[in-house]
């Protein structure tokens, strides 16, 4: 299989090889275009994120995408869906303000609660820990889209499922690198996905 | 909306920083029909009921009192009497005693089947003040 590859970079010469090379660098840089651009329109640093538990059942199952906004001029809200930060954590968390104290200079504290769990997130904030405030927020849940996210926590989990899609696509025989760029997209484009669903996500509770 | 008994405490939050913080207590009676808000692309409700106030500490404070979860064909006429609170009404600091205008509303949140998640409040609103002083009897 690979070798069959490697024969069909021999026979192109120099230019179409060229071509290749800088049609897959199109399609990597663009899909970062779009996922950097993102990050600019909606003020998040991870604006698209997957749920990872089911602690905000019913509305939120695993595998759920989520799209989300910061814009620093909206004051967050109770009953809002917020994803937070909290340190000592790598993976942000999904769940609806439930107090919120604000004082007259601007500054927010609030407190949260997944909808599932039966009591609220102090025990999830980092020790000692009671109040969240503006810059633990990384997002609030502003669009929804069941099921898609669930790709990317497959191939998180079994490595494996991503090696077998390549595989696909490299033995088949005709118009292999049409089909090896396109591969090479889809790939470029679940990794930044990946990236996110790593990142986001509520924690085990 | 209407609240029945409204009562105040202050004791220690063992919760949080175990400070003495005021506590509330309150009984609320609800009526609504939220049958209006259901078509094909509404997975479920998610009603919650805050209660809005000023104290000298914070400029605002919102506490959610109360919430409920309502999935698309689940009944949504809702006739609450004399219902207990779910969360605790903990104020951050003293501010509950006798303060004069604690607002409740009730809010819903829309979570669709697919698509973007809007958030409203209700129309009806109750408001009401905390006794002068603190009750001493059980609660």
């Amino acid at each position: 299989m690979l070798q069959s590859i490697f024969d069909d970079v021999k026979r192109m010469n120099k230019r179409q090889f060229l071509y290749q090379v800088l049609s897959f660098g199109m399609i990597v840089s663009s899909a970062l275009m779009i996922w950097k651009g993102l990050m600019v329109v909606t003020g998040s640093e991870s604006p698209i994120v997957v749920v990872l538990s089911g602690s905000m059942e019913p509305a939120f199952h695993r595998g759920d995408l989520l799209f989300l906004t910061n814009y620093k001029e909206e004051p967050v809200r109770v009953g809002e869906i917020v994803v937070f930060k909290v340190e000592g954590r790598d993976i942000p968390i999904v769940h609806r303000v439930l107090k919120l104290h604000e004082k007259e200079n601007g500054t927010v504290k609030f407190l949260t609660k997944g909808d599932n769990n039966s009591v609220d997130d102090r025990g999830l904030y980092a020790p000692g820990q009671l109040w969240l405030t503006k810059k633990d927020v990384v997002g609030r849940a502003r669009g929804f889209l069941p099921y898609v996210g669930m790709v990317t926590i497959y191939m998180n989990e079994y490595p494996k499922f991503k090696v077998s899609l390549g595989r696909r696509f490299y033995s088949d025989q005709d118009s292999k690198f049409n089909r090896l760029v396109i591969g090479s997209l889809v790939y470029s484009e679940s990794s930044a996905l990946d990236h996110a669903a790593t990142k986001a996500g509520s924690c085990e509770n | 909306m209407n609240t029945v008994k409204v009562v105040v405490k202050n004791v220690p939050d063992y919760s949080a920083s175990r400070e003495k913080n005021d506590l509330g207590f309150l009984t609320f009676d609800l009526q609504t029909d939220l049958t209006h808000l259901f078509n094909w692309n509404v997975k479920q409700l998610f009603l919650y009921l805050t209660a809005e106030y000023k104290t000298p500490n914070n400029q605002l404070n919102q506490v959610v009192l109360w919430d409920k979860i309502i999935l698309r064909g689940e009944n949504s006429a809702l006739d609450f009497k004399n219902m207990n609170t779910k969360y605790y009404f903990w104020d951050d600091g003293n501010g509950l005693k006798a303060n004069p205008n604690v607002t409740l509303t009730l809010s819903w949140n829309i979570i669709p089947n697919a698509g973007l998640l809007p958030s409203i409040f209700a129309s009806g609103k109750h408001s009401f003040s905390f006794p002068q002083e603190y009750t001493t009897s059980r609660v």
